[in-house]
């Protein structure tokens, strides 16, 4: 769907920003954007330490179900959202599935998963057939129709989020790292890995909206990734994590606003070449090091 | 780092203990793990924590941290009640490697041992004074492990061997008056377990800590030992390695006979454990 037809990008930078930023629903667009891909890539970072990634995609799929429900019963979805988070939460909480994942974990946050997608499917099936093309934007995100309200809700969300985190940042570093001897120096390893899935939680539901649940690993788990193939330092990689994520939902905005294709599509798509070109890279300075290597034992042999 | 074959310390029994274990039981799930126990640990001693799997050698140390609630008893540490996150103790538990990809610098893994339990940002800037002397601790343990040369890698791409000098160094970071192991030396190769232990009984002399280390072989660090607690069958017994690795004390502390051999060389190996308690420990001189 093209945004607005006649328009292409002149190729003046200046002149395009102005036009990208000149229509009231890309000002929202842009800001929901950039607190969003800020909160997706800190959270993420700690998601892709603690190898949670998966059953932290998960908590995000729940959240279909959560705001189709919400919808049926009259809430507004990011509520549903977040109270369907919270529960899937503490499921994985009390199931202990926060752990390193193991096979066993995978099945069970796979079997919930599946559940609350079945579930979400139900809430639309028993909705108005209006209602049920608004399935797309929960999927995929709608970040084209931000009203202003939704933008006051994601900037408290991330406002909170980035006190909360900025209290237990290092505890939680610990704990996710080390959790025994976090736990012998007396760090609430069982509470920050609880108060950590209500953070994401808290994420998923805001951002849903630009995204989708399907979408959100690009935001979420891709550019933390990225960042930790690129350093080892855990401030830098935070970051980078979070340029990465902004870089991507800016140029998904742009490109998605100049062409008749969705934004959604351009922000994964530009986080998962990121991720190749990352992994891709990291693979040729191993060789490159290991061929040096073998070089200079040869050399001195 | 040098190693050196040091005579172990005489260690004053009089001196003020760093811990006393006055009639201690624990129970996990029902089930006395051992009852009647009695310890005490002067500083700067080096006493090893022995015994076949599933005894409570780990228990005993836990309980020392203050993990494991007591079912009778007291612990002690340096006048307190034994009680969790005491920065007196420096504490690696029981191997776990980090995974490999696990992407943050050893010198930060260390540097948590120092701050990673404080709430609130850490803003070096704010207080330049005490982040310099935060890293110059950081710096000083790194160096006293002999870890220097490659602190600035993913700790997930280290060795067994290398991730336990950092985690040893994790723990010396608070400067500890006790320092507790939990088999340390486990699931290390033949040549990293003579390193590792090495460095641990280079920290014991130079830093004075007193050193529990729990083992499952005590043949690497048999040089630098005080004394050996010797846990099986729900008790304890404590004295040094002459006293306790014997024909006798093993007989009683595990209800069936076994025999104690000194080789001629000075090696001491045990027989007649079954197969799954069986250790045997070799003495060189």
């Amino acid at each position: 769907m093209p945004i607005i037809d006649t328009l292409g990008p002149s190729w003046d930078l200046v002149a395009d920003l102005q036009i990208l930023l000149h229509y009231h629903f890309m000002q929202n667009a842009f800001l929901a954007g950039t607190l969003v891909a800020l909160a997706a890539a800190l959270i993420g970072y700690f998601m892709v330490l603690r190898g949670m990634s998966f059953a932290g995609h998960s908590l995000a799929n729940v959240g279909f179900a959560g705001a189709t429900g919400a919808v049926l019963f009259g809430i507004a979805p990011v509520v549903g959202l977040f109270f369907a988070g919270l529960l899937a939460a503490l499921g994985i909480h009390t199931l202990n599935l926060g752990e390193r994942q193991s096979r066993q974990s995978d099945i069970a946050v796979g079997a919930i998963l599946t559940a609350s997608l079945a579930l979400g499917f139900l809430f639309i099936h028993l909705a108005t057939a209006e209602y049920a093309a608004n399935v797309y934007n929960i999927l995929f995100g709608n970040v084209l129709g931000i009203s202003d309200g939704d933008v006051g809700v994601i900037l408290r969300a991330v406002g909170a989020l980035l006190v909360v985190l900025a209290i237990i940042g290092r505890p939680l570093l610990f704990a996710s790292l080390d959790p025994d001897v976090a736990a012998a120096r007396g760090v609430p390893v069982r509470g920050l890995g609880l108060g950590f899935l209500v953070l994401l939680a808290l994420v998923v539901a805001v951002a849903v909206q630009v995204v989708g649940v399907l979408l959100i690993f690009a935001l979420l788990v891709t550019p933390a990734a990225i960042a930790q193939q690129v350093t080892a330092r855990p401030a830098l990689a935070l970051m980078i994590a979070v340029g990465l994520a902004e870089i991507f939902t800016w140029l998904g905005l742009a490109v998605g606003f100049f062409t008749p294709y969705p934004v959604g599509f351009f922000i994964t798509t530009f986080a998962f070449v990121g991720y190749m070109l990352a992994r891709g890279g990291h693979w040729l300075i191993q060789r490159l090091q290991q061929h040096g290597v073998a070089m200079s034992e040869g050399g001195v042999a | 780092m040098t190693e050196h074959m040091d005579a172990p310390s005489v260690v004053a029994p009089a001196a003020e203990p760093v811990i006393q274990v006055t009639g201690a039981a624990v129970q996990l799930g029902g089930r006395t793990i051992w009852q009647d126990v009695a310890l005490r640990v002067a500083p700067g001693e080096f006493l090893a924590i022995l015994g076949p799997n599933g005894a409570g050698k780990s228990t005993l140390l836990k309980a020392i941290l203050g993990l494991i609630p007591l079912a009778a008893g007291s612990i002690r540490v340096l006048g307190q009640p034994a009680r969790r996150g005491n920065p007196a103790i420096g504490y690696v538990p029981q191997r776990r490697h980090f995974d490999a990809d696990v992407r943050v610098r050893g010198s930060d893994i260390v540097r948590l041992g120092l701050d990673g339990g404080q709430w609130g940002l850490p803003l070096p800037f704010l207080q330049p004074d005490k982040a310099r002397v935060a890293r110059q601790r950081v710096t000083e343990v790194i160096d006293l492990v002999g870890a220097s040369a490659y602190v600035d890698r993913p700790i997930g791409e280290l060795s067994g061997g290398e991730q336990q000098r950092l985690l040893i160094a994790q723990a010396l970071v608070t400067q500890p008056r006790i320092l507790a192991l939990d088999e340390p030396l486990d699931s290390l190769d033949l040549r990293n377990q003579q390193g590792v232990a090495g460095v641990i009984r280079h920290i014991s002399r130079v830093t004075g800590a007193a050193v529990l280390l729990v083992a499952h072989d005590v043949n690497p660090i048999l040089p630098a030992l005080d004394r050996v607690v010797y846990v099986a069958h729900g008790q304890v017994a404590v004295g040094t390695p002459e006293e306790v690795i014997t024909t006798e004390t093993l007989s009683r502390l595990y209800g069936t006979p076994i025999e104690v051999l000194r080789a001629r060389d000075g090696r001491i190996i045990v027989v007649g454990q079954s197969a799954e308690e069986g250790v045997s420990y070799h003495a060189h001189h």
